[in-house]
Formats: structure tokens, sequence, C-alpha cells
């Protein structure tokens, strides 16, 4: 963790990057050329670290492994998903969840196949920045984590309380196997994201305000959603004949 | 006079002819489009198990032949669409900044930009399954947002479709991709590029990206 520490503290010392000309200010971002340098730096891990592990992960593990491992860990957050819709006030929804985490650890081979989407149990997606959210807490400005990537003030407090209270794992007496754990499920994710991730390369203009725009508007829509249902509503857009 | 006879004649055989073939193709739904449905959702299923079941039939496009997606997409989806509209919305204040021709290449450049795009994507169109959420307007809005689940073996992905009732039927011009609108998501970006680069840099920057993502990219 420390030598992570220095790493990114090297990067963001040296790429303290400037804003490229002309680019207006976004009032959700004030702290842009901070957020800017630490998501080149985020990219930089990407490219020469992560994306190629991901790709040789890809190549060498048959397609239905990659799927059971995706389950598998899918099927354990699940538990906080479960938790988090409980804290949110969506009892029914913490209900279906904590019967999708028993359907699939039961008649899912300890959850690496999904019986619980077939039964009709929705899959949802519930993190603590999300229940801060519902619970009121507003946004704050946009903040690039180093490795995590786009999230805003209220959204770093819920990585840490995702991260905090995400502990079975640490059950695990063996900290080889606990490492490895680690590594496989950083893999796993950045494997689900992998194809989304190639359609970004191709439709952002710029890559950083790209993720920003599309972040903000989706975080704002889980809330949203997690809040009053389906009641969201979409954008007003200016009347451009004035 | 006789020339006027044989005017009025072919106006009366030209226009039976017209009459006679769109009454054939539309009992056919052979050549033109296919008979459209009078309600925005019904729209959307109609156009969605279209493409969805073209796709499954190619094994090119699901080998990733982009000039085949593009051709598909042009085929079944833009029909239904207002790219004017998206790209009038995304360029905001800065449209009418632009001249006819520039508004014109603007949205002929943005237009391939999407399909280029997301061309990727759809030629990965396997077995997944599309759940329709039911419609919430009222008969006579004008403006509807049609919700969809796609559900596949990874999570489920909300897709939104946002449609306007024209003269011509509901036409789509905003997509809602998890919780992030198409037009929302480039009008920063636009307005970004036009800053730095004007209008002209703009459609460069577009027409490169284009030639970029048409290219080297074979499967």
């Amino acid at each position: 963790m420390k030598k992570f520490f220095f790493v990114f503290l090297i990067a963001f010392l040296t790429a303290c990057s400037s804003l490229p000309t002309g680019t207006e200010r976004s009032p959700a971002d004030p702290w842009e050329p901070f957020n800017r340098s630490i998501f080149s730096f985020n990219e930089g891990l990407d490219d020469y670290v992560l994306k190629p592990i991901t790709e040789g992960y890809r190549f060498v593990l048959p397609k239905l492994v990659r799927e059971g491992i995706s389950n598998f860990f899918s099927n354990y957050r699940d538990i906080y998903t479960a938790l988090n819709n409980l804290l949110q006030g969506n009892i029914d929804l913490a209900f279906s969840d904590l019967m999708r985490v028993m359907v699939n650890t039961i008649f899912g081979l300890g959850g690496t196949i999904d019986m619980a989407t077939p039964a009709g149990l929705e899959k949802h997606t519930a993190d603590f920045g999300q229940t801060f959210g519902v619970w009121g807490v507003p946004s704050g400005p946009y903040v690039v984590l180093p490795f995590f990537g786009p999230s805003s003030v209220r959204d770093t407090f819920g990585t840490a309380a995702d991260l905090e209270s995400d502990y079975l794992f640490s059950f695990v007496s063996n900290i080889g196997l606990r490492n490895t754990i680690t590594g496989i499920r950083v893999v796993n994710a950045r494997n689900n994201y992998f194809e989304a991730g190639e359609l970004v390369e191709g439709a952002a203009i710029d890559k950083y305000s790209f993720l920003r725009d599309s972040y903000i508007q989706r975080r704002q829509y889980q809330i949203d959603k997690a809040k009053q249902g389906e009641e969201t509503k979409p954008p007003v857009y200016e009347n451009m004949y004035e | 006079m006789n020339f006027l006879m044989k005017k009025v004649f072919y106006g009366i055989a030209f226009f039976s002819m017209q009459f006679l073939a769109q009454l054939v193709f539309a009992q056919a739904g052979v050549g033109g489009l296919p008979p459209e449905p009078a309600t925005p959702d019904g729209l959307i299923k109609m156009v969605v198990s279209d493409v969805m079941s073209a796709v499954k039939a190619d094994p090119e496009i699901q080998k990733g032949n982009i000039p085949r997606v593009v051709d598909l997409v042009e085929k079944k989806i833009v029909p239904y669409t207002n790219m004017t509209k998206t790209t009038q919305l995304a360029m905001g204040r800065n449209w009418n900044k632009a001249s006819p021709e520039q508004q014109a290449q603007l949205i002929a450049e943005f237009k391939m930009l999407l399909i280029r795009t997301y061309s990727g994507a759809l030629s990965q169109l396997r077995d997944q399954t599309i759940q329709y959420k039911p419609l919430r307007a009222s008969p006579d809005d004008l403006d509807v947002v049609v919700r969809t689940v796609v559900l596949g073996r990874a999570d489920p992905v909300p897709l939104d479709y946002r449609l306007e009732k024209t003269t011509n039927g509901w036409k789509v011009y905003d997509i809602n991709i998890m919780g992030a609108w198409l037009i929302e998501s480039y009008r920063n970006q636009f307005s970004n590029q036009i800053n730095q680069n004007g209008v002209d840099g703009l459609i460069q920057f577009l027409r490169d990206r284009n030639k970029a993502l048409a290219g080297p990219k074979s499967n």
C-alpha cells in the first residue's frame, strides 16, 4: 500500500496536467486539473498493467471459467447489495437480493452459476455511495480516485465504507490465498468492463470528460431510482432556437 | 390540346402506378419499410426484434464485419431516428454558429461516429433478451421515454430510448445506457472541441475519428 501511495504521489507531481486549451470549466468539476492528472495516472496503470493482465486472463481462461469466476464474486457482492438496499429502505429489494445469494450459493455451486436470474430474481447494484446519496448526502465535487477511477466526495466515503465492510474474505487465514483472491477480483472486474471500455475508446472525443459526465449522470440515475422507483425524468434541453 | 391530354394521361397513369405500388408494398412488406406501429413502444419492439434477428441470422455480422453492421444500421435503425435533432441538441448554443453546410456535415459525421462506435456492441448480440418496462406516457404525449432492460450473461443493462412524435411517425433522438443519456454525454465534449478548434475543428476531429474506426480494425 505504501509503495502504491508513493508511486501515485510521484506521478501526480510530475504529471500535474493543466486543462486542454478551451475547456470550459464544469461546475460539477472544480478540481479538474487535479482530477486530470490522477486520470492520466490511472490510464497509464491500465494501459501498462491492468489491461495486459486482463487480456492474458481472457486468453488463458475459457469463457465458461471466466463467467463462473464473475458469478462467484457477483454473488458475494449481492450480500452487500442486500445490506445497502436495506439501509436505503428498499426492504423488498433487500429480501430479493438475499434470496439470490441463497439460491446461487446452494443451487449454483457456491455462486459460480447464476440460477437466480433465470428464476426471476433480478440483479441489483447498491453500494454505500448510493446509500449515502439516498440518505440525502449531496455528491460534492467530482473526484477521480487513484485506481478506482471516477468518484465524488460522497462516493469516496462510500468506497471507503465498501472496502471497510468487505471483510468476509479476511476469514481466509492464508495470506497468499487471500491476496490471490483479491488479485482475481480486480482482474475479474476489469474483464467485466472490457468491451464497454473498448467502446468508450471509440465513442469519446475526450475520454476524461466523457467518463466524468457519464459517471455523474449514472450516479444520479441510480440514486433517483433507489429513492423513488422508476420515476426518473429525462433531461430538459434548452430551446436552441432562442 | 393533344399535348395537354397526353400529359394528363401520363399523370394519371403515373399516379395510379404509385398508388398500386404502395398498396402492393404495404401488404407484402417488401422493398420498403415494414408498416410502422402506432405506439412508440410498439415501434421500439419492432425495430429491436428486427435488428436482433438480423444479427443472429448473419454470421458475418457476428464476426465483426463493420461495413455489414453499418449497412444493417442504415437500413433498419436510421429510418426511425432523428439525427438532426440529436446533433442539434448535442451542439447546444453552438448549433446556430454553424453554417448550413457545416450543420449537414456535423449531422453526417456524428451519425457515422455513433454507428461505428456502437456497431461493435451490436455485433456481439447473441442470446440476450429484452425486457420492456410498462410505458409511462399519456396517449397524447409528444415526447416519451421507452424503457427496456437488456438481459444476458452479464449484469442487466438498462437501455432507454427517447422518442418524439413527428409528422413521419415516432423518431428516436436520444438513448440512455445505464443511466447516462447520449446527448448529455456529448454536449461538453462538443463545446470543448469547438472552443479549442471551432466548428470546423470539430468536424475534422469527427472525420478523423471515423476514419480511424473504419480503418485497420479488422475483427
